[in-house]
């Protein structure tokens, strides 16, 4: 008996089983330990839900809110710059004045066009565009609508398709045709029942023949416009810009708050394109300086997508940051609230502690026992924050009607992250419950 | 010849408190052979409880060689010591130290836990030894719902459940009524009779008359050691 050594008790303590089965004794352990605070439990939890909630749902919003602005500037095409006709703001002034007789003359002239094409390289296409706002009828039926003229190769160029029917041709266009294409939300309201292909509709004194009805466009249809909301709302129509020129002439009347207003504009909207995505800025920065050069006053914008774009990524970019931070932040006082309340159940456990120690349990085992108690509560945090940071972006979407997007990992990151809170924060107390003395414990009231 | 279970060899215990060293065990010596029965006694502050958690394994020498079945556990590591205390000894503490939020059945388990023991195996040896208790219809009971003497009994349960060389009582029946602390002591009788080594620290007369051989402090040293 004498003979056995010490190494007999090292293989004593050795006999255990496999890990698994052991963690899932202890997890269950942590489980009663935790049922007996519930409350206090599901409060120390509570940090963490909060924290991972509202990572998963901001991320998902501002994923959502940048794709969407994202995408409406793709739809005015990365390789296009786009020039519009804007009315100078202290002529705007003159014409509130109201003088019926006066006519404004100001925008975008087809010589601009010529000299761009002309004088600068490396521009492929240009699409011209007069916009005009007028009601659009079918026999009694009427929409509002704006009217575009436009060239043959402007669905190629905005990537704005044709769904059934055609695009008017080259041919149409040189014959100043009467023929239009319809936007996708006009149809309803003029056709409701029939196919508009083939149809005629009535502009003032004009019939024009539908051909062609576009695809609903992107939000970028929409939001092209620089002027007042009324507009934005309207759908397009499209005519050749020939026939446009013909029936409409220079002169624009508009009728506003009971007065008339006579406008010159030649060309509403203007689209270039450029070869490659590298040219882009060279080409603006360009097409800025011949603008600046023939016309005196700022009357029109010059809209880079491609900007856009980029600017677009940087806010992202920083918006994540900033995300970012008010996650760790959160998580962190989570974890300190975690870490807080687990300091206070060793001390109040400690009696538990002492008594374990006597039965034999390590250091270890104390650790573990505290480490996966915090893990526990950081985890179910992790677990309800996930589900309502699911949640809560699928309300917004459904009852806000944002457009929200969850990526695959964020919510994975997320409740990694909760864990990794759990770990970090729970180490400390672990190790505090870990190196009592077993005597002092048991002496602890 | 019976075996030797506890061999204490000139043990000292000092406590140093700033400037001042507290000597608690001033080389104290002894065996004690398997199926004692001993009772250690003497006026408070003689070092009852710190000779008590030496035997136990839950504190370590100042100086002095302490065998336990025959192994030096004087100089060793904390790790080792918690698997001594969880294969060797049981504790029977006066205040009964429970975990609260476990059941009468998972108590009794506790020690054969921290051994690594299959799960329905110590299950089934915990409910056997509450049986032998007679606590065989309060398996699932939490600590709270019984009385003083039942709580006594399931801690005596979970001191037995790892078949120790040594059963240490520190007062177990302090915080008894009369009835319950003689029903407790007829069981460490029970025991004794089966060959069980029991070590018992206790202020009073009565209990002390249930052990065969009762060692006496003062101030630090063994006074009498006598069998009876
Ligand atoms: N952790 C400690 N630090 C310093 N001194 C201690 C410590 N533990 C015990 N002592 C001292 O050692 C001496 C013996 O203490 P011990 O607790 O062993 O006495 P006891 O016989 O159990 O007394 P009681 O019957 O009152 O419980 C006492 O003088 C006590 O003050
Ligand atoms: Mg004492």
């Amino acid at each position: 008996m004498s003979e056995s050594s010490t190494n007999s008790f090292a293989s004593i303590g050795v006999i255990r089983g496999p890990l698994l089965l052991r963690l899932r004794r202890t997890v269950r352990l942590g489980v009663k330990s935790l049922w007996l605070h519930k409350l206090r439990s599901l409060l120390t939890a509570l940090g963490i839900v909060f924290g991972v909630c509202s990572v998963i749902a901001m991320l998902a919003i501002g994923e959502g809110a940048s794709y969407a602005a994202q995408e409406e500037i793709k739809t005015l095409g990365s390789q296009n710059i786009i020039l519009r006709s804007v009315k100078p703001p202290e002529e705007q002034k003159v014409s509130e004045k109201g003088s019926q007789s006066y006519v404004l003359q100001y925008g975008l002239t087809y010589l601009d066009i010529q000299r761009i094409r002309s004088t600068i390289p490396g521009v492929t296409v240009v699409v011209p565009g007069r916009i005009m706002r007028e009601y659009v009828w079918n026999i009694s039926r009427r929409v509002d609508s704006e009217i575009m003229g436009t060239v043959p190769w402007y669905p190629e160029m905005r990537n704005h398709h044709v769904a059934r029917g055609r695009f008017f041709s080259d041919k149409e266009m040189e014959d100043k045709a009467n023929v239009c294409v319809l936007g996708a939300g006009m149809v309803k309201g003029l056709f409701p029942l029939e196919s508009p292909l083939g149809k005629d509709v009535r502009v003032g004194g004009d019939y024009y023949e539908v051909i062609g009805v576009m695809e609903p466009a992107g939000k970028g249809a929409t939001t092209e416009e620089t002027g007042d909301n009324a507009k934005a709302a309207a759908e397009r129509m499209f005519i050749p810009l020939e026939t446009a020129k013909t029936r409409y002439g220079e002169i624009l009347r508009k009728v506003r708050s009971g007065s008339f207003e006579q406008e010159r504009v030649q060309l509403h909207e203007v689209t270039v394109k450029v070869a490659t995505p590298e040219q882009v800025i060279p080409v603006a920065d360009a097409i800025k300086e011949v603008m600046e050069r023939n016309h005196k006053k700022k009357d029109y914008d010059i809209i880079v997508p491609l900007e856009l774009l980029k600017r677009a990524e940087r806010t992202k970019e920083i918006f994540n940051i900033v995300l970012g931070s008010i996650a760790a932040i959160s998580l962190i006082v989570g974890g300190i609230g975690i870490m807080n309340i687990m300091l206070a159940s060793v001390t109040e456990r400690t009696r538990e502690i002492g008594i374990r120690r006597a039965l034999g349990a390590k250091r270890r085992d104390i650790i573990t026992q505290f480490l996966v108690e915090t893990v526990m509560l950081s985890g179910a945090g992790g677990v309800i924050g996930v589900l309502l940071g699911v949640t809560i972006p699928w309300f917004v979407s459904h009852f806000a009607g944002m457009k929200t997007i969850i990526t695959f990992w964020s919510p994975v990151v997320a409740f990694t992250i909760s864990g990794i809170v759990g770990v970090v924060f729970g180490i400390y107390p672990a190790m505090r419950a870990a190196q009592m003395d077993p005597v002092e414990a048991l002496r602890h009231e | 010849m019976p075996t030797q279970i506890v061999q204490f060899d000139q043990v000292c215990k000092f406590y140093q408190m700033g400037l001042v060293t507290v000597e608690a065990l001033r080389g104290v010596s002894f065996d004690i052979h398997a199926g004692e029965y001993v009772s250690i006694m003497g006026p408070s502050g003689c070092g009852k409880s710190t000779l008590l958690n030496l035997l136990g394994c839950l504190d370590r020498p100042t100086s002095g060689q302490y065998r336990l079945g025959g192994d030096d556990v004087s100089q060793m590591n904390d790790d080792t010591l918690s698997a001594v205390r969880g294969a060797r000894l049981g504790f029977i503490f006066q205040s009964y130290n429970l975990i609260q939020q476990l059941t009468v059945v998972e108590n009794i388990e506790v020690p054969l836990y921290y051994q690594g023991r299959p799960e329905e195996e110590s299950r089934a040896l915990a409910a056997r030894y509450a049986e032998r208790v007679g606590l065989g219809n309060r398996l699932t009971h939490k600590p709270f719902e019984l009385s003083g003497g039942q709580q006594q009994r399931v801690a005596i349960a979970r001191a037995l459940v790892n078949d120790p060389l040594v059963i240490l009582a520190d007062e177990p029946t302090g915080n008894l009524d009369s009835i319950s602390g003689v029903e407790i002591l007829k069981i460490f009788d029970d025991l004794h009779e089966q060959g069980k080594t029991i070590i018992l620290v206790t202020h009073d007369e009565n209990v002390s008359r249930h052990a065969r051989r009762s060692i006496r402090l003062r101030d630090g040293e063994v006074e009498s050691d006598v069998r009876l």
